[in-house]
């Protein structure tokens, strides 16, 4: 992990991409899902992408929550991603299309689900 | 992690949203956090307000995972004119995004961004904004002005949103509906309701009524 609890993140945001500030893959949103393919990593990984790709080890994780985890912008985890996704460690799906966010059925369900919560 | 609402509200007061979940590390950092296998539809919805309107415990009473942050870097040209009141503990240039998760029947998960509402949070904004279904504003009615950034991003964006006043106890008392309408210049089909950010079920209702308006504004017009 670069994190470390209640502090600065040992690793500088800008030093965990290895300097690339763009991802590979622009698409990658912060409700993008991302999973480990659960290939074996190839030596020599560079420790951002093997601390992101540990963090998969126990399931999915959206990239704002991988973000979060490893106390890294969520611009560096979409860097870290791309480069992952390149490599086929790891699956990235999409959210809901943002013309599906519009879908009555979607919202209906999103509503019944917020009833459901209640306690009275 | 199953859903486990707590049952009372918490006791704590519904201010200071900002690093409210800098001590949820003792709960274990990543204890829960990983995606329910049944996750299909992930959609988000904003949670915006100034600092200090409950954002977070909004956040915190609703999800079921204690709410996360990242840190989000601000611009140079935003650096220089930050003000940092009631900010605490801010020597760099960042602002924390707080955010929670619910997961609802059906496979839908959905995201809740505590959403800063400055001008100068503006790339931010978008970024977080792109593909939200909505935007629930906060609004504290002791200091109504302090809510006129956000309602002007969120217009700017087309997010459609509802305002939810958080209960304060030492709120006003005496402003009407109309009167807090008029001060917000809010459209007549905004919903605008009351909620206390520290109760699940109130909070949820903010939500709902946010929901609910999403679902109205989408139903053909024959249909309403």
């Amino acid at each position: 992990m670069t994190g470390r609890p209640g502090g600065r993140p040992l690793v500088p945001a800008y030093l965990s991409t290895g300097g690339v500030a763009r991802p590979s893959r622009p698409q990658l949103e912060r409700l993008s899902v991302l999973t480990g393919t659960g290939t074996p990593p190839p030596a020599g990984l560079p420790a951002a992408q093997l601390a992101l790709l540990d963090a998969l080890d126990d399931g999915s994780l959206t990239v704002v929550e991988a973000a979060a985890l490893l106390r890294l912008p969520v611009s560096a985890v979409r860097v870290l991603a791309g480069e992952l996704v390149d490599r086929e460690l790891v699956l990235a799906r999409a959210p809901i299309p943002p013309a599906g966010r519009f879908d009555p059925d979607l919202l209906e369900r999103v509503a019944d689900g917020l009833r459901a919560l209640k306690h009275t | 992690m199953a859903f486990a609402p707590s049952s009372t509200p918490s006791p704590a007061p519904p201010a200071a949203d900002a690093h409210a979940s800098a001590t949820g590390a003792a709960r274990g950092a990543s204890e829960g956090v990983h995606l329910p296998d049944t996750a299909r539809d992930l959609v988000k919805i904003l949670v915006a307000g100034p600092f200090g309107v409950g954002k977070t415990t909004l956040i915190d009473s609703v999800s079921e995972i204690r709410p996360l942050h990242t840190e989000e870097p601000l611009s140079e040209a935003s650096a220089q004119v930050d003000d940092l009141a009631g900010v605490r503990d801010k020597s760099t240039t960042t602002v924390a995004v707080d955010f929670g998760r619910i997961s609802l029947s059906g496979g839908v998960v959905l995201y809740l961004f505590g959403t800063p509402g400055q001008e100068r949070f503006r790339a931010l904004w978008d970024d977080i904004a792109y593909g939200a279904l909505g935007a629930l504003v906060l609004v504290d009615s002791r200091r109504i002005d302090a809510s006129f950034d956000v309602l002007g991003l969120v217009e700017e964006s087309g997010l459609p949103y509802a305002v939810a006043f958080n209960a304060f106890p030492d709120a006003p008392r005496h402003h009407t509906e109309q009167e807090l309408r008029g001060a917000l210049d809010l459209e007549a089909g905004t919903p605008m309701v009351t909620c206390d950010a520290r109760d699940s079920d109130s909070s949820v209702d903010a939500l709902l009524a946010l929901v609910q308006h999403l679902i109205d504004r989408n139903a053909p017009e024959d249909a309403r």
